[in-house]
């Protein structure tokens, strides 16, 4: 795992990022996805540059089935980012890394 | 001689702008490669390539961009995360406007690609994501045992196709002509293959559902019949567009908005060389795109050696 970045699944989803007090970010990710495995690198810098503020979690989709299904997730990789137990923004599939930081610091 | 930040600036990180740079740099020009994604480009979407040489038993995409990008910075390559977001080439000291930054360079290598084309239709921008895709393998898995769609029925489309019957109980080919146009092996596992039907003749009108892709309609250009067909996914691949928005009117493109450029990866404007998928070439392939970023590194490593003399 990366540094800074936490292994969430449908079980801790709850406590780790409904009910966190900083703004999450949730990496939904699977082994077979190549373009997740492209965008990984990207969301580590994000973690070193933004862990403070926000907090980072990946989400294996192929071991944590209920909660890709609870937000609609047909494709990853998908990039949910949750303030206050809800989501404010929403990315899917592969898009720069100024998106990405556009996404977290437009709180 | 003016001062000028770079040799050489390749924009772009995919095949053609990785083997620019690996020239480049074994040529040890001064020499900066931008990518504003991810580097390796398109072919990290694509699951399995077969028809790359030197790879008997074929490699995923994005272990292809792994080890191109690998190998170009054994030689030092300079690779950032940036966008060139327009150019100014009216002048011999060609300037880049980035994200963060303005720099100067004697020459520019444009491998900026292309991105897949949307049709248009209604409900294609609304389900995007939601069941509408042109990565399947983003999305494959997603639709086990479930029947998609796929548009199209050049290489792509007809390759994708087939890895998706791995996953999804039926796939229905939806293509607008009465010929396929891919590679003929790739047709002839499509015709083989049980689960793949193919709907000839025919154009995608429409994708609908409640929050996710329920059904489509498809128009036979011929008859004029239109049908339903009930999809829990619609997978579009139609071609390219050229990514060089960024330009503006910078070099001559043609009707298409393609990049024209020659033999030696020379456009319109000295010192500036396209290659890969954004160029007007005959093929879009990785192993085309490799041959024109050797090219154009070679050209403008030519080019660069007349402005220092």
């Amino acid at each position: 795992m990366a540094k800074g970045i936490m292994e969430i699944g449908d079980s801790s989803f709850d406590s780790e990022v409904l009910q966190a007090e900083k703004p999450v970010l949730v990496d939904f990710w699977a082994p077979w996805c190549g373009p997740c495995r492209a965008i990984a690198p990207m969301v580590e810098e994000l973690a070193e540059a933004f862990g403070d503020t926000v907090k980072f979690t990946k989400c294996n989709v192929d071991e944590n089935p209920v909660t890709p299904t609870k937000y609609g997730i047909k494709s990853i990789p998908t990039l949910i980012f949750f303030k206050d137990g809800k989501v404010l923004d929403k990315i899917v599939g592969i898009v720069a890394k100024s998106r990405l930081e556009e996404m977290i610091t437009n709180t | 001689m003016k001062n000028v930040d770079y040799d050489l600036v390749i924009i772009g990180g995919g095949p053609a702008g990785l083997t620019a740079g690996l020239y480049a740099a074994r040529a040890r020009l001064k020499v900066i490669l931008i990518e504003k994604i991810v580097v390796g480009g398109q072919i990290v979407i694509s699951d399995w390539i077969e028809n790359y040489p030197g790879f008997p038993e074929g490699l995923s995409g994005s272990d292809l961009a792994q080890r191109l990008t690998e190998q170009a910075k054994r030689f030092d390559l300079n690779i950032e995360n940036n966008a060139a977001v327009s150019v100014d080439l009216s002048d011999p000291v060609k300037t880049i406007v980035l994200n963060d930054r303005t720099v100067t360079t004697h020459t520019i290598i444009i491998a900026t690609g292309a991105s897949p084309k949307k049709l248009g239709v209604p409900g294609e921008e609304t389900f995007f994501g939601k069941g509408v895709s042109s990565c399947a393998t983003c999305d494959a898995p997603f639709f086990k045992d479930r029947i998609v769609a796929a548009v199209g029925g050049g290489d792509t489309a007809v390759k994708e196709s087939l890895f998706l019957t791995k996953f999804v109980k039926k796939v229905y080919l939806i293509h607008r002509r009465d010929r396929l146009r891919a590679e003929m092996i790739l047709q002839e596992r499509a015709f083989a293959d049980e689960k793949i039907e193919i709907i000839w003749d025919s154009v995608l009108t429409g994708i609908k559902g409640l929050t996710n892709v329920e059904n489509i309609t498809v128009q036979n250009v011929k008859t004029k019949e239109e049908k339903t067909l009930s999809v829990d996914g619609c997978f579009i691949w139609v071609g390219e567009i050229p990514n060089t928005k960024f330009l503006a009117d910078g070099v001559k493109l043609d009707a298409k908005g393609f990049i024209v450029a020659n033999l030696n990866m020379e456009t319109s404007v000295p010192g500036v060389f396209a290659a890969g998928d954004v160029r007007n070439t005959p093929l879009r392939q990785i192993s085309t795109a490799v041959g024109d970023g050797a090219v154009a590194a070679f050209s403008a490593g030519h080019f660069i050696e007349n402005v220092k003399k």
